[in-house]
């Protein structure tokens, strides 16, 4: 039977504050067990908590980034439960207020527009980190350096139905925590998670089938093979007559498979309710206004812009944009006046890109300036030198820190574009070869791609070789 | 407002008390009757009254994101009943 996938995200994203969210703890990562401590977050009895504004203002920015609703009070709650990550035994989060909710990302796939659902974004603080020993012992190990690191929960309706589009709703989702600036998104180091809830139902039925839940996915790629995996799973099941209930499942990467989560607590019962320790925040429309002047244009609407306006192709305007960096890289350079936006373009994908990934830096440590790399498609686009030429212009940029125009001189690498100078060389070749010349009048074309290279050699390959076939056509034809 | 055994068997279960089925049955009773005390509050009528979510009356209450002190980790461990290179030791949880 044909089954639609009904797909849905739970996103958790440390932000980038130095300090925890309710202490002046480090959140930096990496620090060795236990040394980014203290009371508060500890859970000493009689602490309180504070509220770090950054963070809050975090999570205001990229609720007003997916178009949610900002209700102009907030508050937190508690939710309560045991574990030992877990020192306080709750967990300060949000519930019956979030901060945003009712949003929308819109977001590019397969060459359409998918509009996905925004449930709530809200604030929380993260869980401290459990180690389990060698299998057989009879302990866990924590470490509460985490404990306390602000999170940011964002909640997606379950508004995809395809592995490629929970793929590019991550991709999409990244961008935008990575342009406001609100998180660092290394997904190696825990910072980003993701969480798919995949169901299935006959194609046609309204009624969703049971939700299922999985947890323990390390990156995107990891994600999308996880959906791919549970829509075979689930297909296979519902196939075979079996009723699925909704559960947490895990992913195992290097299995490649799904496996039942068994937990001793059967129902979770939080019992929120308003954490008594912290006041409630009012959000008016001056502060909204100043963080909404705050943000960056978006990724998917600069691309758009960036299409329309420079006339590049969803390609080109998709990789310049994947990077904040990269794409304001691009738009100095562009500015420049130059050079055209397709030629600026063509140079940044192909070969800044490259030699960024070969460094391993960020756009903004790239050592050449836009303009001089503008400078530098501009004498290529106009033929002062050839492309080849280019290339290795650019790679004397790197290594001497010169301006282009500066290293052609002092090369000699402009074309010879001076008709004047070609058509001596011409006359003079055409002059040493009469056979090839006669075997041209003879009708042999092949002959004419003879007389080019001869051409080329003289000038030692600076002429214009688009200068050199129209002159060569045109002594041909006097001859 | 009836509090029947069992419901006060979960509760403790929730809050991690140990609790015989016998004194869940007395809890049960005396549950009910600090229930019944509180929901005379229900007769107030609040239909004019906005919902609060702390008594305080202050709002926006913040810290700027500037490190402060932690504790060393002698301190921080120092209440812990078990630890192990630099860890909190507790029961296992997961098999
Ligand atoms: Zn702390």
């Amino acid at each position: 039977m044909p089954y639609e996938a009904v797909i849905g995200a739970e996103v958790h994203a440390e932000l980038a504050t130095l300090t925890k969210l309710f202490c002046g703890c480090s959140t930096a990562f990496g620090a060795p067990p236990n040394t980014q401590t203290c009371p508060v977050c500890l859970g000493m009895p009689g602490v309180l908590p504070v509220m770090n504004r950054l963070a809050f203002e975090h999570a205001l920015k990229v609720a007003l980034a997916l178009n949610c609703h900002v209700d102009p009070v907030t508050f937190f709650d508690r939710k309560n439960y045991y574990y030992p990550d877990l020192p306080k035994n709750y967990q300060i989060s949000q519930n019956h207020r979030n901060l945003g909710r009712n949003g929308h990302l819109d977001l590019p796939v397969e060459g359409r527009s998918l509009r996905v659902g925004i449930w709530n974004v809200h604030l929380e603080e993260d869980a401290g980190k459990l180690l389990h020993p060698e299998s057989g012992q009879s302990d866990s190990l924590v470490d509460l350096n985490r404990a306390g690191t602000p999170l940011l929960e964002i909640v997606s309706a379950p508004d995809m139905r395809a592995p490629a589009e929970i793929d590019a709703f991550m991709r999409a989702l990244r961008n935008i925590l990575l342009y406001t600036g609100v998180s660092d998104c290394k997904m190696q180091e825990g910072r980003l998670r993701f969480e798919p809830s995949i169901s299935l139902r006959p194609a046609g039925q309204k009624e969703y089938g049971a939700r299922i839940e999985i947890k323990n996915v390390g990156s995107i790629s990891a994600v999308v093979k996880a959906v791919e995996y549970e829509i075979q799973r689930q297909t296979r099941a519902l196939d075979s007559g079996e009723r699925l209930t909704p559960e947490t499942r895990l992913w195992d990467d290097r299995l490649g498979r799904t496996v039942s989560m068994r937990r001793k607590e059967t129902s979770a019962d939080y019992r929120y309710f308003p954490e008594p320790d912290l006041v409630e925040i009012r959000v008016d429309e001056t502060w909204k206004a100043r963080i909404r002047a705050e943000l960056p244009e978006l990724p998917v609407p600069r691309r758009l812009r960036l299409q329309q306006q420079l006339n590049l192709g969803p390609y080109e305007a998709g990789v310049l944009t994947d990077d904040r960096a990269l794409a304001d890289y691009f738009e100095s350079a562009v500015a420049a006046g130059k050079a055209s936006p397709k030629a600026v373009a063509n140079w940044v994908i192909n070969d800044v890109l490259r030699i960024l990934n070969e460094r391993q830096i960020s756009p903004v440590a790239f050592p050449i300036p836009p303009d001089r790399l503008a400078a530098l498609a501009a004498l290529v686009e106009t033929g002062v030198i050839g492309q080849p030429t280019g290339r290795s212009v650019l790679d004397d940029m790197l290594a001497t820190g010169e301006p282009p125009e500066e290293i052609v001189r002092k090369k000699g690498l402009a074309q010879i574009s001076d008709e004047s100078a070609i058509i001596a060389i011409v006359d003079r070749v055409l002059a040493a070869q009469p056979q090839v010349v006669a075997d041209w009048k003879a009708g042999k074309k092949a002959a004419f791609n003879a007389l080019i290279g001869p051409v080329m050699r003289e000038t030692k390959g600076k002429a214009n070789p688009q200068v050199v076939r129209q002159l060569l056509e045109k002594r041909l034809a006097e001859q | 407002m009836a509090l029947t055994a069992k419901e006060v068997a979960w509760v403790a279960h929730l809050a991690r008390i140990e609790l015989s089925e016998e004194m869940a049955g007395r809890m049960a009773g005396q549950l009910s009757q600090v229930l019944d005390y509180i929901a005379q509050l229900n007769e107030a009528d609040t239909s004019e009254t906005p919902p609060m979510s702390h008594a305080g009356g202050l709002s926006n209450v913040f810290r700027e994101d500037a490190p402060g002190m932690s504790l060393p980790r002698e301190e921080a461990l120092r209440n812990a009943p078990e630890s192990a290179e630099g860890f909190f030791r507790v029961p296992r949880v997961i098999e």
